[in-house]
């Protein structure tokens, strides 16, 4: 079991969590991923680090409640436990200096874009943050970010904080001003990362994204996550999670990504029954 | 709805002589109703009753030379462990069983005797062996249900210390072993169940996995210590493991990387590997959805591709899903087919269909990216290949489509590259095998060990457990 040390709300359905796995904080690098199981009942999900302190043995990850997993791990508070908790999985990011870069982050993509971020401007790279939100309610990391960041550009699709619009709108403009920029990394809904990689294709911007597809075992036993890459299929969980945007069929991984749409809706439901019940 | 079980029509007493004593016909195993187990996750054979178990003991001729032996990978005493259950020592024979395996429930469900023990039976000649396999797993279920399971005088502690990564069939039986002798093993094992194949490839309805885990249980009490969620070459290497405080490491990884067969529309939705299939259904428990929050897709056309063991518990695991239709579509024909004939017996009388020497050529979706057919093409048998079986040939432009919403791909496992990618001058073969002598199991590097699936490619549970006993024997020999 693995023990919740620290909950932090970021948003209303973002949460920040320190789990207590030394063994993992000692040997993550930035980039990888670890698969969360809350309970004997639960489902295996991978969420990507976000953090880790290796002396005090912590790993942190950031939890957007999406389907049923990630709502019941949210509604965890410190203290409680967590039947599984392993990694750190996947391939670490190739971090190195590239000269100018800009880092984008789609909603609880931020969580993986930051550490990345993080990583980019130690390697001495000027680093320009596009983060994109719904609305200002959602929004969260925001001093984290434009810690280490050189530029930070913020967007809401409602218009409710900073600028009104998407990420992709703030990134054309950088790019239509001609400046040069050497490396684009973009983590975020399928959509938006499919977005971004139509526009730096034509600016032949080298651009790396990193995926989150549905996974079981998370050590190429299964082949769930499976997704095509240059029109070969490789394993999220050994091959990724980051490969050539430019080579990722977006398409074909949305379609995957809603797999068990329905099976979701009817553990929402449960699980909302179940707690309506408990209240009263 | 139980099957009622027929007694032995005939009475014999414990002294006996040899002439009666032959006239004892092979005991059925008793099972479920196949219009009624398709629908459930029970276990299909119930086990032999005791009276019966018996009777089918007292079959054995006690031979002096037994033949049954040598076909044992774990060298079990069979005339031993059944003479003890004609005299009515359950108990007993469970523990003749044990001295040299550890996992007897599972090996008597799971093991092809028919291809092992049985076959050289000097019974066979006149009719049938004796149902060594059912007697086994007799023994050991009688000794699990009395909760008199015993744990063997261990010797003192050698001092030395044996990492093994994976806890399958190999893993746990090198663990066991080991410990037996004295030494002090941990086992790291990725998921968070012990197993391996026991507990995420092989359906409850062929091993419950309240068994399994008495067995996996009956390991620990020997004072081996499983941790699981530990990733080995992501946590800690097997490099590091040597320099760390271990004096030796097994291998036993298995052949985790399935393999798919490189055709259109494999990625579609509704397309599994066997893997990805089994391991939702049995270790995820997603037949109890959403009871239990792994969801499975229950298609209601379903073509499962491969004749394997893998392959027929697949499909009678759609079967149980609630599908229409389930198709094992196999390029062969069924006497080429690599599963046991007891599974195909079992899935047939299921009412799974058998499409034989087909080929898929391609996995055809619809606009929303599921599946919603597979075309095939009819396949004749030519000249034997290389694996001395006749070799399919694709009959030209026989391609035709079944109608179907789900296809499992169940054609094999790859090498799972993880520990050879992480361990230094570990020598691996083209196929991404570890290189190991079976006679020892001995690796290319010093003091690391391996057998199982992650050495012979696809095999099966008992010479994964075989390569286990043969690695600790040598374990502990490089430790002196």
């Amino acid at each position: 079991m693995f023990e919740i040390v620290e909950k932090r709300v970021l948003s209303p359905v973002v949460n920040l969590f320190k789990v207590k796995a030394p063994l993992i904080a000692k040997k993550r690098k930035p980039g990888q991923f670890v698969i969360f199981d809350v309970d004997e009942r639960g489902e295996r999900v991978p969420l990507t680090i976000a953090d880790a302190d290796p002396e005090e043995g912590t790993v942190t990850i950031i939890c957007q409640a999406i389907g049923k997993s990630t709502i019941k791990l949210n509604s965890l508070n410190k203290g409680d436990k967590i039947l599984s908790f392993v990694g750190p999985l996947g391939v670490p990011s190739h971090i190195e200096k590239f000269g100018t870069t800009i880092c984008i982050g789609g909603g609880v993509g931020i969580a993986v874009a930051y550490p990345l971020a993080k990583a980019l401007k130690n390697e001495g790279n000027y680093v320009i943050s596009i983060m994109g939100f719904r609305s200002k309610e959602l929004l969260f990391m925001e001093e984290d970010l434009r810690a280490t960041s050189d530029e930070l550009h913020i967007t809401t699709d409602d218009g409710t904080y900073a600028r009104k619009g998407l990420v992709t709108d703030v990134l054309q403009e950088i790019l239509a001003d001609g400046r040069v920029i050497d490396f684009v990394l973009a983590v975020g809904p399928v959509p938006m990362m499919k977005a971004v990689c139509n526009i730096t294709k034509k600016y032949k911007i080298k651009t790396m994204v990193s995926l989150n597809p549905i996974m079981v075992d998370g050590t190429g036993m299964c082949g769930a996550c499976r997704v095509t890459i240059g029109g070969q299929t490789k394993f999220v969980c050994v091959d990724g999670p980051e490969f050539n945007g430019h080579m990722v069929d977006f398409d074909e991984l949305m379609k995957r990504q809603s797999i068990y749409k329905e099976q979701e809706r009817i553990s929402i439901e449960k699980l909302q029954h179940e707690e309506c019940c408990q209240t009263r | 709805m139980k099957n009622v079980v027929k007694r032995g029509e005939q009475k014999v007493s414990n002294k006996i002589d040899p002439k009666e004593r032959l006239k004892i016909q092979r005991q059925k195993m008793p099972e479920q109703n196949p219009v009624e187990r398709r629908k459930n996750f029970d276990q299909v054979n119930f086990g032999l009753p005791s009276e019966i178990a018996e009777l089918e003991a007292k079959r054995c001729l006690q031979c002096k030379k037994p033949a049954c032996v040598p076909g044992c990978p774990v060298g079990i005493d069979i005339p031993g462990f059944i003479k003890l259950i004609a005299e009515g020592d359950f108990v007993g024979a469970a523990r003749k069983i044990k001295e040299t395996n550890s996992l007897p429930a599972v090996c008597g469900r799971v093991c092809p005797q028919e291809e092992q023990c049985e076959t050289p039976c000097i019974l066979t000649k006149r009719g049938a062996p004796v149902a060594i396999g059912n007697l086994e797993r007799f023994a050991a279920d009688f000794e699990q249900e009395q909760g008199e399971v015993k744990i063997p005088d261990l010797p003192k502690s050698t001092g030395k210390r044996v990492a093994v990564v994976g806890s399958g069939p190999a893993g746990l039986t090198a663990a066991g072993e080991l410990a037996k002798l004295g030494h002090k093993v941990t086992i790291f094992e990725a998921l968070h169940k012990p197993g391996g194949v026991l507990v995420y490839g092989i359906p409850e309805f062929r091993l419950p996995k309240k068994i399994l885990e008495k067995e996996v249980n009956y390991v620990k009490s020997l004072g081996v210590e499983i941790v699981t969620n530990y990733v080995v070459g992501k946590i800690e290497t097997l490099d590091e493991f040597l320099s760390n405080g271990f004096h030796a490491a097994f291998v036993g990884t298995g052949a985790g990387l399935p393999y798919f067969m490189n055709i259109p529309g494999e990625n579609l939705n509704g397309v599994y590997s066997a893997n990805e299939y089994l391991t939702r259904v049995n270790l995820m428990k997603a037949y109890l959805f959403p009871e239990y929050d792994t969801p499975i897709f229950r298609g209601r056309r379903v073509a499962v591709i491969g004749g394997g063991n893998t392959a027929m518990d697949a499909v009678r695991t759609s079967k149980r899903l609630g599908a229409e239709h389930s198709y094992i579509i196999y390029r062969r024909s069924r006497t080429e087919m690599p599963a046991r004939i007891e599974e195909s017996k079992h899935a047939e009388e299921e009412g799974i269909e058998f499409v034989l020497l087909t080929n898929p050529t391609r996995i055809l979706g619809d606009e929303k990216g599921w599946v919603k057919g597979i075309e095939c093409l009819r396949m004749e048998l030519g000249e034997p290949d290389a694996s001395g079986r006749r070799k399919p040939v694709p009959i030209k432009g026989s391609e035709y489509v079944i109608d179907v919403d789900t296809v499992v791909v169940a054609i094999g496992n790859g090498a799972n590259p993880l520990i050879p990618m992480t361990t230094k001058g570990l020598e691996t073969n083209k196929y991404g095998y570890i290189v190991a002598d079976l006679k020892d199991c001995a690796t290319s590097k010093q003091g690391i060990f391996a057998g199982g699936d992650i050495v012979r490619g696809g095999a099966t549970v008992i010479l994964a457990m075989g390569d286990g006993k043969t690695a600790a024997a040598s374990i502990n020999e490089y430790l002196k």
